[in-house]
């Protein structure tokens, strides 16, 4: 699967780079040199890039540009790391989203739903 | 422990262009961006300016980034700031990485985009307009087969040109329905006249048309009430101005979207539903000043709609109110790269000023870029809003006023 731009009528192009393979979700894709993770998957033809830890709706990017943190994704272990920022490099693992149990339910965890509620709890400590 | 004398925030036009000025007067700096490349959205920007040569944002950027680095400069990309404390006549930038302590900072975090919610909008292949562009142009990954364009303003169409130059098939450029947070975006009124008021500055030829009947109030409600019904077509593409996108449909992503027909006001018309298959959706609802890093440092804030929302105060020598915070670029008000440029200018030589022995010389420069600012503004081949200069001014006079304020206190404080 290719959904590069090849030619460019204004850009030129597109200049050779050295491949890099990298796995997502246990399956192996090649991508090259300077890809974002959510570029190089996308050229692969995969746009979910997590499931909604609550619903488990498939989400990929939003904004591409580290704004909205609709990619995030787990990297070689490091849990919410956006894909449209971060580079793909040889071997790298990654990971998509998971569902997660009950991850916005306050009343099972004492998780601050405002910022306000957050400073009330960070006083009562 | 090193100090700098400062740390510039962002790689963008402005960024850059100010840490090329500190570096030139022996500063040492170092600028973070959080972004894997320097230039910020000067990167996906491409368009023809009116004397016909390409406006292309990645030679542009570029350019730039090879001056900073000839002067050595220290750019470190990758890097995400979530902090700025404040210490006596310093300030500590806190990073994932690590913590840089300097005398001054510069705030050029540029702009982000407004989300216009639509139902379906979560699904896969919903992404934002500027998001098109950067996959586009930066990445040269092609979005998908066939796309549509919720939105209808400056940075829409020219980034519809931009995706149409790339060979990416573009259904049509619709409106959002109206509901509570599409409010004006959803209003064709609203929208043509924004157009007109912009369009003989736009470089898209694409707006162009709007420059043709809207100059008046009565000519905007002719051509609303007679839009053809097919739109007005620029490069096979339809723009549709009473047409309206009720919802995105689809599973795991996106397969169709339900388009409704609106009234000159935007009023859905009933049992007016067409079902299109598209298999991605643009989302373009403006850019606001990403400024959040301005807020937790402390600086005081105006709303102002020339500006495109909430601006840090300063004055055009790019100072905030806090002595060593300095604003440059879109933090300060949406407005091209080329102004976001001339702003990094007088950034960096406010700060050369007030770290140098010898201020009267680089106040001459200072005064100078402050001019090229104003000059940049009015030759501008894009424009965000057509009342720029009026934003601008009530920022300024914001910021006198504050100044005014600190001095009457400190008057009263050592009266007494
Ligand atoms: C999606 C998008 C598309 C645009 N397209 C166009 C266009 O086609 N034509 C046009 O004229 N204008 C366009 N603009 C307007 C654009 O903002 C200006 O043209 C110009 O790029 C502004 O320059 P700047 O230096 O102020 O900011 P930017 O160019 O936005 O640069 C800011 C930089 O700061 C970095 N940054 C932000 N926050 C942090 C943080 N916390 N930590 C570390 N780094 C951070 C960002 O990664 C970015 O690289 C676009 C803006 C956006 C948001
Ligand atoms: S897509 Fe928005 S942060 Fe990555």
């Amino acid at each position: 699967m290719n959904n590069r731009i090849e030619n460019h009528p204004i850009l030129g192009e597109l200049e050779k780079r050295k491949k890099v393979t990298f796995q997502f979700d246990g399956k192996s894709y090649e991508g090259y040199e300077g890809d974002t993770i959510a570029a190089a998957l996308l050229a692969n033809g995969i746009r979910t890039l997590r499931k909604h830890e609550e619903s488990g709706n498939p989400r990929g990017i939003y904004c591409n540009i580290g704004h909205c943190y609709e990619c995030r994704v787990t990297v070689d272990g490091e849990t919410n790391v956006r894909a449209c920022l971060t580079p793909i490099k040889e071997n790298m693992v990654v990971e998509s989203g998971k569902v997660q149990p009950s991850p916005l339910d306050p009343s099972k965890e004492n998780i601050p739903r405002t910022y306000a509620e957050y400073m009330e709890m960070e006083g009562e400590k | 422990m090193q100090v700098y004398d400062a740390v510039i925030i962002g790689a963008g036009p402005a960024g850059l262009a100010a840490a090329i000025q500190c570096r030139e007067n022996n500063l040492n700096v170092v600028v973070l961006d959080e972004y894997p490349k320097a230039g910020g959205r000067l990167l996906g920007q491409l368009y023809q300016e009116p004397d016909g040569t390409w406006w292309n944002g990645i030679e542009e950027s570029k350019a730039l980034e090879t001056k900073a680095e000839q002067l050595d400069t220290d750019i470190r990309l990758g890097v995400s700031v979530h902090h700025i404390e404040t210490l006596d006549n310093q300030f500590v930038v806190h990073t994932k990485k690590e913590n840089f302590t300097t005398k001054n900072v510069i705030i050029a975090t540029g702009a982000a985009e407004s989300p216009v919610p639509v139902p379906g909008w979560t699904l896969p292949g919903v992404m934002s307009i500027g998001a098109a562009q950067v996959m586009t142009n930066v990445h040269r990954v092609k979005v998908g087969e066939k796309g549509i364009i919720v939105g209808i303003n400056v940075l829409s169409a020219a980034i519809a040109q931009e995706l149409h130059l790339a060979g990416i098939e573009l259904h049509s450029m619709v409106l959002p329905a109206k509901h509570i947070i599409s409010g004006e975006q959803a209003n064709p009124r609203k929208v043509i006249d924004d157009l007109s008021r912009v369009a003989h500055l736009a470089p898209s030829k694409f707006i162009q048309f709007g420059s043709k009947f809207a100059k008046y109030k009565w000519a905007q409600n002719l051509a609303l009430q007679f839009y053809p019904k097919n739109g007005i077509k620029m490069w096979e593409m339809p723009i549709h101005l009473r047409k309206a996108i009720k919802q995105i449909n689809g599973t795991e992503k996106v397969e169709s979207v339900t388009l409704v027909d609106v009234t000159a006001d935007g009023e859905i018309v009933e049992h007016s539903e067409e079902e299109v298959q598209v298999d991605f959706v643009c989302i373009a609802g403006g850019l606001y000043p990403l400024a959040e890093l301005a807020a937790v440092v402390g600086c005081p804030f105006q709303y102002s709609e020339e500006l495109g929302g909430h601006v840090p105060i300063h004055n055009e020598r790019m100072e905030t109110p806090i002595p060593g915070i300095y604003v440059a670029g879109n933090i300060t008000g949406i407005e091209s790269a080329k102004v976001a440029r001339e702003q990094g200018i007088v950034a960096g030589l406010s700060i050369a000023k007030k770290e140098s022995d010898s201020p009267d010389i680089i106040e001459e420069k200072l005064q100078t870029a402050i001019e090229n600012v104003k000059a940049t503004r009015k030759a501008a081949t894009i424009q965000f809003h057509p009342n720029i200069p009026e934003g601008r001014a009530n920022v300024s006079a914001a910021f006198s006023k504050i100044i005014d304020e600190q001095k009457t206190e400190t008057t009263k404080e050592k009266i007494s």
